[in-house]
């Protein structure tokens, strides 16, 4: 596996249910580590007086939005940069309300590691059931417990392992095998956030921020090198320079290097690599990079190159994915969708709709009919082939984003198990 | 000023989160220009607009920029913008198309703020404007989400609707960062490469590729008068008022705006590393320390974006 600055840098997305203390966890984080400024402080102490008790509110430095603060809640991701020697972070704030899900989606999918916050006097919830469910199916590769509020129910270890326990539970009923880190905290407080808590004599793990700055983040999955061209740059006259431009994923491509040109079947071999516009030898996934080719073929916005390694992306017109339904409208077998899956639209008719999860009991049941927020299981006829892994292969060749081919919105995510 | 050399990259396989946030960038470039018929590059001369450039430079090379950049001038430019913007232009062999704030006041499409008064809010028509006449359908924008707590909302893509508004409770999801770009006729969008990116991020960067930058940038003296809490350059539509004192400070400034409501700060940096150092140790967010307009309430700029400010 090639080196990448995945663990220099680490994305976190907090979830859970609305009022658990999402936003005050990272206000509590950004505050005791010293990534407020000064004139953020003081607008927050003016904000906590009009929008609050007068009490110091944290969260009003994540819920920036005139509604947000009007209201007390979270509406949309937000997003906080801030470094410790040790990493630098990008924290996505998401919201809790279930009407916001796919504003969560949005800020977990692109993470490495979750924050999922559980009040302790309430423990596990339907919105909570749900965000993990998602944060699993999207493989963040950790997913950290903030059992919050702790103060309020007496410290009392008990309460803690039965939380604990109830989260596992979710995670075993839909087969994710994603790492639980689970951290006793009060994020209002600061216990177990950045500094060790008194409170807590029978925790002896790390505290929060300890966590993430130690965990071990995988890089994605190795495969084929996949090189989705989004555009070509072309030079006329003298040099005459056709670079086929995109990002590269899977694996590395070298000058010399064998590649095939997907749907198309074209077997060719790299001439040249740019990457970020300089030449280079060597392209590593991640990079943005143009590469020519040996011979005159016809590539061009939505084909893909396939260099060497394994597995190799499958060119399909059939695809099993799971999806997380982000439409205001109902989605029926039969509807038509706009996919959008690395830089190429392909249209699609709904062929099957299973396997919905239900959040109250966490079993799978037949529907269907998906409603907004709903998680399920869904086959697709493509109109022209992808060519792509599943998502467990790679995150971002086995991801398709559905869009309405009427109001353009963007309506759903999907995560590839079975292409065909 | 001298473009790029072709220099060859560092061919081993370690890649630094700069590498990530330049790889990052250059793909929504792409992507957005691949995306939409007709996309422009806002260029203010800050340093943030000209670290954009240079990555659209980047995203294209060795072929140019296949779109303009437009600079929606407010007519109080520090004369050191001016000059670096045309040079720039020159250089990198580019299509300007300027926007100004002036010809919308002579025109009549915005009230005068009179000759010492702030321009930056009256730019949002200017801007509207310059999209409507040049049938844009996507403006790249310098905008990080580091700035402020509206702009920390803000997603890579940005739609606006007929009227250059933006709705943040009704943002495109964004899985994986796949852009969804797609918008009807007379919408337009706005795309944030450098969301992701801090102040220091912009300028380690600017370091690590020498990226030219206006001068005001860096230390210098200049005779400022006190206004507002702010130190404001004596020039163009700033004049000591009466009781005002002038006085020669040895400064430089973090941002570069209207002249009338951009202060500067006082500092000895004159090196790229010496402002990193700043940067580093500063307790002040940059538009808190020199932007008076996003001081005027708690909502200034979610205020602005709403009215189709950048």
């Amino acid at each position: 596996m090639v080196a990448t600055a995945s663990n220099t840098q680490i994305r976190i997305a907090t979830i859970g249910s609305v009022d658990d203390g999402k936003s005050t966890l990272i206000g509590r984080l950004l505050h005791d580590s010293k990534g407020i400024f000064e004139d953020q402080l003081s607008a927050i102490g003016r904000a906590s007086k009009k929008y609050g008790d007068g009490s110091f509110n944290l969260a009003l430095l994540t819920d920036g939005l005139r509604a947000e603060r009007e209201q007390g809640i979270t509406i949309d991701v937000a997003y906080r940069y801030f470094a410790t020697p040790n990493r630098s972070f990008v924290l996505a704030d998401t919201p809790g309300h279930v009407q916001f899900t796919r504003n969560m989606v949005t800020g977990a999918s692109v993470s490495d590691v979750a924050i999922v916050l559980v009040d302790a006097r309430h423990g596990v919830v339907e919105q909570t059931r749900r965000h993990v469910s998602i944060a699993a199916l999207l493989r963040v590769s950790h997913l950290v417990l903030a059992v919050n509020k702790m103060d309020l129910v007496e410290w009392r270890e008990d309460v803690f392992d039965a939380i604990v326990t109830d989260v596992g539970a979710i995670l075993e009923s839909i087969g994710s095998r994603v790492p639980l880190r689970p951290i006793p905290v009060s994020a209002s407080n600061g216990d177990n956030v950045v500094e060790s808590s008194p409170n807590t004599p029978w925790y002896e793990g790390p505290t929060v921020l300890g966590l993430l700055e130690t965990l071990d983040i995988r890089a994605d999955e190795s495969s084929a090198a996949v090189l989705p061209v989004q555009w070509v740059n072309r030079v006329h006259g003298g040099s005459d320079y056709r670079g086929f431009a995109g990002t590269l994923h899977g694996g590395a491509i070298r000058v010399g290097d064998q590649v095939v040109v997907q749907s198309k079947g074209i077997t060719t071999a790299v001439t040249s690599v740019r990457v970020a516009g300089s030449p280079a030898d060597l392209a590593v996934p991640g990079d943005a990079i143009a590469v020519e080719l040996a011979d005159q073929v016809d590539v061009g916005r939505g084909d893909v190159i396939v260099g060497s390694g394994a597995p190799a992306p499958v060119v399909a017109a059939h695809i099993e994915a799971d999806i997380c339904w982000l439409g205001e409208t109902d989605l029926r077998v039969g509807d038509r969708l706009v996919l959008r899956h690395l830089s190429r639209d392909v249209t699609g008719s709904v062929v099957a709709i299973g396997q919905r999860l239900d959040l109250g009991t966490l079993t799978a049941e037949d529907a269907e009919v998906l409603t907004l927020n709903d998680i399920a299981k869904v086959e697709i006829a493509l109109d022209r082939p992808i060519t792509a892994t599943t998502y467990a292969q790679g995150r971002v060749t086995g991801s398709i984003v559905a869009i309405d081919p009427v109001s353009n919105g963007t309506v759903g995510a999907l995560m590839i198990t079975d292409a065909r | 000023m001298t473009m790029f050399a072709d220099d060859t990259r560092d061919v081993s396989a370690s890649r630094s989160h700069l590498d990530r946030l330049e790889a990052e960038a250059i793909s929504i470039i792409r992507e957005v220009t691949a995306g939409v018929d007709s996309p422009v590059l806002l260029f203010s001369g800050g340093k943030d607009s000209a670290v954009l450039l240079w990555l659209a430079v980047r995203a294209f090379r060795p072929a140019r920029v296949p779109f303009p950049v437009m600079h929606v001038d407010t007519g109080h430019n520090f004369d050191e913008v001016i000059a670096y913007r045309d040079a720039l232009v020159s250089e990198f062999g580019l299509e300007l198309v300027v926007a100004s704030v002036q010809k919308s006041i002579d025109d009549g499409r915005i009230a005068d703020p009179g000759p010492t008064g702030s321009r930056n809010r009256q730019q949002a028509v200017t801007l509207l404007d310059a999209i409507k006449e040049h049938k844009f359908d996507a403006a790249f924008g310098g905008g990080r989400r580091d700035e402020d707590k509206a702009r920390a909302k803000e997603r890579i893509l940005s739609f606006r609707d007929r009227t250059g508004a933006w709705e943040p409770r009704a943002q495109r999801p964004e899985p994986w960062n796949v852009l969804n770009p797609r918008i009807a006729k007379g919408e337009h969008l706005r795309a944030f490469p450098l969301s992701n990116w801090t102040e220091l991020d912009v300028w380690e960067y600017i370091e690590r590729e020498q990226v030219p930058l206006p001068s005001i940038y860096f230390s210098h003296r200049r005779e400022v008068v006190h206004r507002g809490g702010m130190l404001l350059a004596i020039g163009g539509p700033v004049v000591a008022e009466v009781g005002e004192k002038v006085s020669v400070e040895t400064v430089r400034y973090r941002t570069v705006g209207d002249m009338s409501c951009t202060g500067a700060v006082r500092s000895d940096a004159t090196t790229h590393r010496e402002i990193i150092d700043e940067v580093a140790a500063s307790r002040i967010t940059e538009r808190g320390a020199t932007r008076a307009d996003d001081q005027f309430s708690e909502s200034a700029m979610e205020d602005r974006k709403r009215e189709g400010y950048f």
